[in-house]
């Protein structure tokens, strides 16, 4: 029912047509745009991001300048329009890998990396985040504050769900057999969850107490840790763990279910049987352990000496397993392999470990007094030889060890301990000895003396049979082959005697394998181990598995623990009758930190040196007596303390916390990175920038000095969703800052960066003014080389911030600064305007980071086979600004040259239309429509209002009383039914709302849950698919404006609830439905204007295949390009390349639009009215002769230009030697004789209140064309800043190098014409302090480029807004930069502001665009939320006129007004926004806003007071 | 009597714009910040369309505050 389905099948596409999907990279604000624009206009678009969440750059920003807008409040609808949209499918977590065809069919690998979250279950409830322990900087506070592995990238994020960061397996937990979650157990001791650690622990091992005493944890070897200082101690926290919760009273074990009636037998209860035992038990399977001892725990029981690991810590894990209904059968060996499948088992483990000691054969081995290691450890852990016991007399008073392994040494302290004089004999050296290190070393503090390099010649006996001595000779090398036969090379003559009169072999165990039978089908190796497949264990005989000991030869006890866990899972796979082989598993790789990284790391300040803490351990002479437990456990403090210096290098850890909190399981840890294969015509890449590294300008001391931040750290520490909520703090120490510097062209303007980044200027400005509204003390000084203010507003803000909000600005780039250690203020050292060495104090440093093209981005670029320079940024055509080098693949944004928010929209929308032109054939071919069944009329009945109440997991139901809710609900009047939901919002009870509104005849709904901005149309869509209107829905926000606000006072949290539900259900009852209506599109455009701007916006729009009028008022196609005659070189070296360019485009566009049969040419016209609205205007065309034609049209664009601002400043018009840029420019074409020098004045006239932002560029072209003709001619350029933005840098790089002469004057010290013929120029010389004289041929003016006349009357033949200068004003500065207010009219080109030609290129296609959207619609959707006017209370006083922002009411005067007087107000539903503000001023209350009217909002209001008790009775739909 | 007997019983109506305030509320849910619970969100599809009625029934009806934001 709610399938989307495409509008038109895919087969209507014949091999020729292009595809109709548009792959757009990027999901920032200018990937939004153009997805928006693309899947409005019928492209489908997949949208790829490489992050969690839509949003981009533009997300972390607090405000945007001019206007002061709240970034987050201007982007989010955008947001939510992008990821709601049914032909946008964001592909988050994802990037292109490559791509191949071409244009109109290429084909396009996706790599999706797994979030290991499913975005359609995850209801964004946040439960996971608050029990995940890993905390990580906060990537989107810029490192500013800390948060979880698990996390959603900002609060208001699309998709909104969370997603888990992961880097990899930890090196601990690879290192590990059994792969211990140890990153993920130390981060919950860090946070003090001793018993959810202990469960991390007990997911892989079901030994840890005894694993955080005896293990040889390879874990701390592996450790990153290591790299900084010492390891973290993984072993000990694992024991304090253990400790801690064994410390609590033993919890009863739960037997398991058996749910199958196989049985397995497993012989051996030792580490690796009973971990076999645990997993097939749990798994629902019946199973029987056969100890051939009176003890179980094998080796660990009977092996282990106590003073390492004691009982009670082996009896209680065994236990732990045993109760889960493990049959243990002790005393009981196994003698007879078959007997056990006689007896009925279907599957038969083999673990009896490696008990079976080994003695040399050398003589005397049998001598009285010659032990073998295992049955003496055994048989001092049974107590044989202590305090009396039976063997006591057994044992000499000189013990010799042989054997230099663990076993040796534990053989030696044992013996110690029952106060023995102990040697140790061995073949290896000293360093070469097998044994851990520290166990040697404690058995030699302990007295036992080590003889390394022996070869064991001979048993002495003392006559009476018994030992007393041994003969051995020093070994000088030795070696084993293959078959593990010894080679030995002794030293000669080195025969001597250790005296002894009790001997020990421990040079190695086997296994006892007597009970099998020679013919049971189960193989032996020639080392005495069972042959097993070493992936399966399976032995050689179907349903015999081993493990353990008895497979690997001695090896530790978490060894044991993992091949238990193997045999396990075979055994499952066997008893299932599956294939035998494991699955692969997902393959994550092994996060091992570098060097570099671990330095980069420390120099940020995130990681600092600390040493372990040490462990407390019993003295000597204490241990020597006792068998009691050398080593000691940390204490709580020492314990969170160790686990801190954790470096949780694999960022999730998989302690499965998230996992176990998520209520509606949507935590998927196994997902895997998938490569997807995309069908797309064309290609937009919009990838964005990354903000310098600040910390490679070592000068600045970032990283290093704490209060050193970067102007994006500022952004956030302004932003009231920030890591400080929005209060400047400095990071040192927290304090307000009183003093703050802002540092410009951090890597912009720089040695290694020739281009300005166009932004920095004016963020500063904007941050430094927001921080002042904050604080009206802060003194906040920038220090700058030249202030950018180069676009609409800049100037007049960058005024306000100087002249009203008291923001210094000094002309000095700083070149370092200094710390002041103690306090951490900073010092910064410079020359002020009057040349005076200054030294000042700041709190605060803001650096102002440049854009640069991060490393990953020039690898897409390259993989992509698209041109990049030299820092990465995408090469375009200059006059098809956004094409790539390669056919189809557009650029947007900062990728193609740093730029601003507006830029890279307007960019966005433009290539959607370059995409749409080529494949405009394919056009609602692949885009998708949801359907709904037919709406049931509910007119008439009753209302029959559903409450559903969200417990939203604990977010709601953990602060409120949500049954005490819902039965309040359910006595509300109106309602008919109340229930509570965990998660109302999930799947499965989005259905069920649907499947109550059927079942219960219910014709309300209210959700009393989150926010309406996020989950309202989701519940409308339940509505809708149950055949309600969508309309008869309200929420009751519960949890933001609750629960989350009144999290510490239940009750009144409760009653509020209680209010809002009432509230919204008075509301609801009094909702009636709102149907839209279609109302038909007229797709041809009127476009205004034939200069460059009109002509491309014209053609775009032809190209796209809709109907055009075009009307100049001019003879001429051509406008201001005619003027043009160079063209601005990109790079600004070799000005030839581009040479004459401006009169080729002009052709070339006069060509196209003349040709195209789409476009309808008016010259010598002008449009003199317009009425209508988007979708149906008609606009009266009158031509040169008088006459007049009406021109229906569907959407407008106004392009009508600007010209060069004429007046007569410095005696222009007067002074045939004074002239205009434009005319120099066409001067320099041909030059009448030999140019001595040019004088340039910078901002002329109006330029002096705004800047017309193309002046400097086009001056400094001048300057290098002249340069070029007459290298020797002198030219002086006079200004007062140069705004050379973006690598327009270069020009003004290149015309210092070429000896242009530049002098800065400022409005005190304007330059003063002081003769003519010849002219002299008098003009004061900052630097020098004093006045200079000039005597150039020409003085060039920058006149600025001004609206023309027509502009301001066009407009208001429109009803289109201008600004106090005439330009057109844009909808919204940032977001809207070629709309108008008023739907479906556009801007383009110089009427809009002063704009280059690329500029204006882009605008002009950026206009297309928008209004294609409009034109490729068949039909609008008229009503809804829309003002609906009573015309018999009209008296047509125009205040609704007046007021309405979007000029939409109308008085009509053919319509019968209050009195029966004609003319009333009419608004068109169709371009109605629903703001409501008529219906606020209407006098006459003649204006009513559908689903906001009078008597809903009174009722809800007064719910609020007076409990609504009569239940509303009205008849709907009339 | 006022159904609701917190806050001394006053209720306060917030009318708040959906652009701004609202979605302001929001966030300081968001961000667990703390005020009054007699405080009670009305949302508007823009503070433009309140009229002096909606504030002067508010008030005849027993709210004792409105506050208006967007």
């Amino acid at each position: 029912m709610l399938e989307e389905k495409p509008r038109q099948s895919k087969s209507n596409r014949d091999g020729a047509d292009p595809i109709g999907a548009v792959l757009v990279v990027g999901g920032g604000i200018a990937g939004m745009q153009a997805s928006l624009d693309l899947a409005d206009q019928g492209f489908r678009v997949y949208l790829v991001e490489k992050e969690s969440a839509i949003g981009g750059k533009m997300a972390q920003l607090d405000k945007t300048f001019p206007t002061n807008d709240c970034a987050m409040c201007t982007i989010s609808p955008k947001l939510v329009e992008t990821g709601r949209h049914p032909n946008i499918e964001i592909l988050t977590n994802s990037e292109v890998l490559d791509l191949n065809g071409e244009v109109g069919d290429f084909s396009v690998r996706v790599r999706r990396q797994p979030r290991y979250v499913d975005v359609d279950k995850c209801v964004a409830c946040n439960d996971c985040a608050d029990v995940c322990p890993v905390v990580i900087p906060d990537a989107f506070n810029e490192g500013l504050s800390l948060r979880r592995a698990i996390a959603k990238r900002y609060p208001q994020a699309f998709p909104n769900a969370y997603a888990i960061e992961k880097r990899g397996i930890a090196a601990c937990r690879d290192a590990c057999p059994a792969g211990q979650r140890a990153q993920g157990y130390i981060a919950l001791i860090r946070e003090g969850r001793w018993q959810d650690a202990m469960r991390v622990i007990k997911m892989d091992n079901p030994f840890p107490g005894i694993c955080g005493r005896i293990c040889n944890h390879r874990c701390e070897t592996a450790c990153n840790r290591g790299l900084v200082d010492e390891p973290i101690n993984i072993r000990a926290l694992k024991r304090f763990v253990t400790d801690k919760v064994y410390a609590e009273p033993r919890p009863q074990v739960e037997t398991a279910e058996q749910r199958f009636d196989e049985r397995v037998a497993i012989i051996g209860a030792g580490p690796c049987g009973l971990t076999a035992a645990q997993d097939l038990v749990r798994e629902g399977y019946g199973v029987s352990v056969f100890e051939a001892m009176p003890v179980a725990g094998g080796m660990l029981r009977l092996g282990v000496p106590e003073y390492r690991l004691p009982t009670y810590i082996i009896e209680r894990e065994v236990q732990d397993i045993i109760d889960l209904g493990v049959d243990l059968k002790l005393n009981t060996r196994v003698d007879d392999l078959d007997d056990l499948f006689v007896q009925g088992y279907d599957a038969v483990l083999i673990a009896v470990g490696a008990h079976e000691g080994v003695r040399l054969p050398i003589p005397g081995a049998d001598l009285e007094g010659v032990l073998v290691n295992t049955h003496f450890l055994r048989d001092v852990r049974l107590g044989k030889y202590q305090n009396g016991g039976p063997k006591i007399q057994e044992l000499g008073q000189r013990v010799l060890v042989l054997g230099g392994g663990n076993v040796a040494i534990d053989c030696a302290r044992s013996a110690v301990r029952l106060g023995r004089e102990v040697h140790l004999a061995c073949l290896e050296s000293r360093e070469e000895m097998p044994a851990h290190e520290w166990e040697v070393q404690a058995a030699e503090a302990e007295g036992v003396h080590v003889h390394p390099k022996r070869a064991f010649e001979e048993i002495l006996g003392d006559g009476s049979g018994h030992v007393s001595g041994m003969l051995c000779s020093l070994v000088s090398s030795f070696s084993f082959d293959e078959q593990g036969g010894l080679h030995l090379e002794k030293a000669p003559q080195s025969e001597h005697t250790i005296s002894c009169d009790t001997v020990i072999f421990s040079i190695g165990q086997r296994a006892g394998l007597a009970f099998i039978p020679d013919d049971a089908g189960v193989g032996v190796t020639g080392k005495q181990t069972i042959a097993v497949n070493p992936n399966t264990l399976a032995a050689t005989r179907p349903g015999v598995f081993a493990a353990g000991d008895s497979v690997s030869g001695t090896a530790f006890v978490i060894e044991a623990v993992d091949s238990g866990h193997t045999a396990a899972r075979s055994i499952i796979r066997y008893l299932r009758g599956e294939h035998l082989e494991p699955a692969p598993k997902p393959d994550l790789p092994v996060v091992k930190l570098t060097q570099e990284e671990i330095d980069a790391r420390m120099a940020r300040g995130e990681i600092h040196l600390q040493p372990r803490v040490p462990l407390p351990e019993l003295p000597v002479h204490e241990r020597i007596h006792s068998f009691s437990e050398v080593e000691g456990g940390y204490d709580d403090e020492s314990a969170q303390h160790e686990a801190a210096r954790c470096l949780a290098c694999g960022v999730c850890s998989e302690c499965m916390s998230c996992v176990f909190a998520c209520g509606v399981k949507a935590i998927d840890h196994d997902m895997v990175a998938r490569d997807e294969n995309l069908q797309v015509g064309a290609v937009v890449l919009a990838p964005g920038y990354q903000a310098y590294h600040a910390e490679l300008s070592e000068e600045y001391g970032f990283g290093r000095y704490p209060n050193v931040v970067t102007s994006l750290q500022f952004e956030r520490l302004l932003s009231a969703s920030g890591p400080t909520r929005g209060h400047v703090e400095r990071p040192s120490d927290g304090e307000k800052p009183a003093r703050v510097a802002f540092l410009q062209c951090i890597g912009s303007r720089d040695q290694n960066h020739d281009y300005c980044s166009a932004v920095c200027c004016m963020y500063a400005t904007k941050e430094a003014l927001i921080a002042k509204e904050h604080d009206p003390d802060l003194d906040v000084q920038v220090f700058m080389m030249d202030m950018r203010a180069f676009s609409k507003g800049y100037q007049a803000y960058f005024q306000r911030a100087r002249e009203r909000y008291g923001i210094g600005y000094t002309r000095c780039r700083i070149s370092a600064l200094w710390e002041e250690p103690n306090s951490h203020d900073l010092l910064v050292q410079y020359q002020d305007e009057s040349g005076q060495r200054r030294l000042e104090r700041f709190d605060l440093v803001v650096l102002s980071v440049g854009m640069e093209i991060s490393e990953g981005v020039k690898r897409l670029g390259k993989r992509l086979g698209v041109e990049l320079d030299e820092y990465g940024f995408c090469h375009t055509v200059q006059f098809n600004p956004l094409e790539t080098s390669r056919a189809g693949i557009y650029a947007v944004g900062p990728f193609r040259e740093p730029k601003d928010i507006p830029e890279s929209v307007a960019e966005g929308s433009a290539a959607a239309a370059a995409a749409a032109a080529r494949l405009q054939a394919a056009r609602f071919t692949l885009t998708r429509e949801v359907t709904y069944p037919a709406e049931r009329d509910v007119s008439g009945e009753e209302p029959r209002v559903g409450v559903f109440v969200c417990h939203c997991g604990s977010n709601i139901g953990g602060y409120l009383d949500v049954p005490q809710v819902t039965e309040y609900a359910q006595s509300l009047p109106n309602v008919v039914h109340a229930e509570s939901n965990l998660y109302t919002c999930s799947q499965d009870s989005i259905r069920h709302i649907s499947e109550q509104i059927e079942a219960l005849g219910l014709n309300r709904v209210v959700v009393s849950s989150c926010t309406p901005l996020t989950h309202q149309p989701l519940f409308q869509d339940s509505l809708r698919a149950a055949g309600l209107n969508p309309y008869l829905f309200e929420m009751a926000n519960i949890r933001n404006q609750c629960s989350w606000v009144h999290s510490d006072d239940w009750q009144a949290a409760t009653r509020k609830a209680k209010d809002l539900v009432r509230m919204a259900v008075a509301r609801a009852a009094r909702l009636a439905p709102q149907h839209t209506v279609d109302v038909p599109v007229q797709n041809t455009a009127l476009v205004v204007g034939g200069g460059a701007a009109g002509m491309s916006a014209a053609l775009s729009l032809a190209e796209q295949g809709f109907p055009v009028h075009l009307v100049e008022k001019e003879n001429e196609l051509g406008g201001n390009l005619r003027f043009i005659r160079t063209s601005l070189p990109r790079t600004g070296l070799g000005l030839d390349a581009g040479a004459r360019a401006p009169a080729k485009v002009l052709r070339q566009l006069r060509e196209d639009v003349l040709s195209s049969t789409k476009i309808q040419l008016h010259l010598e016209s002008e449009i003199v009215a317009s009425r209508g609205f988007m979708g149906n205007f008609t606009s009266t065309l009158r031509r040169a002769d008088g006459s007049r034609e009406e021109i229906p049209h569907g959407a407008t664009i106004l392009a009508t230009g600007g010209e060069e601002y004429r007046g007569p400043e410095y005696s222009f018009g007067e002074d045939p030697q004074v002239v205009t840029q434009q005319q120099f420019e066409a001067l320099l074409e041909d030059i009448p004789g030999e140019i001595r020098s040019v004088a340039m004045i910078l901002c002329v006239g109006p330029a002096e209140k705004y800047c017309s932002r193309i002046c400097c560029s086009v001056a400094l072209k001048n300057a290098l064309a002249l340069k070029e003709r007459q290298p020797d001619a002198q030219v002086t350029i006079l200004y007062k800043d140069i705004r050379t933005y973006g690598f327009k840098e270069r020009l003004y790089e290149q015309a210092r190098r070429r000896g242009v002469v530049f002098m800065r004057y400022d409005d005190d010290h304007l330059p003063q014409l002081t003769r003519h013929e010849p002219l002299a120029l008098e003009a004061w010389d900052p630097s020098l302090k004093r006045k200079l004289a000039l005597e150039p041929d020409f003085l060039v003016l920058s006149m600025p480029v001004v609206p023309t006349a027509q502009s301001r009357q066009l407009a208001g033949h429109f009803k289109a807004a201008v600004d106090d200068q005439g330009f057109f004003l844009e909808a919204h500065v940032k977001l809207r930069p070629v709309d108008f207010a008023s739907d479906g009219i556009f801007m383009a080109g110089s009427a809009h502001y002063p704009k280059l030609l690329d500029e204006t290129l882009v605008q002009a296609q950026s206009a297309a665009a928008r209004a294609a959207r409009v034109l490729s619609r068949q039909n609008l959707q008229a009503g809804g939320r829309v003002a609906v006017v009573d015309p018999q209370r009209c008296t047509a006083c125009l205040t609704c006129v007046r007021i309405c922002p979007f000029s939409v009411p109308k008085i009509s005067s053919s319509v019968t007004g209050a009195g029966g007087v004609m003319g009333a107000a009419v608004i068109e539903a169709a371009v109605c926004q629903g703001c409501g503000l008529c219906a606020g001023e209407c006098p006459a209350r003649a204006i009513q806003l559908m689903h906001y009217t009078d008597e809903q909002m009174y009722a809800k209001v007064g719910a609020l007071i007076t409990p609504d008790t009569i239940p509303v009775r009205v008849s709907l739909g009339d | 009597m006022s159904p609701d007997a917190s806050n001394n019983g006053s209720q306060i109506v917030a009318y708040c714009c959906e652009h701004c305030a609202y979605a302001a509320a929001d966030l300081a849910g968001g961000l667990r910040l703390r005020y009054p619970p007699a405080i009670k969100i009305v949302q508007l599809p823009c503070t433009g369309k309140l009229d002096e009625l909606m504030v002067l029934q508010a008030l005849e009806s027993g709210v004792d505050a409105i506050m208006v934001a967007g």
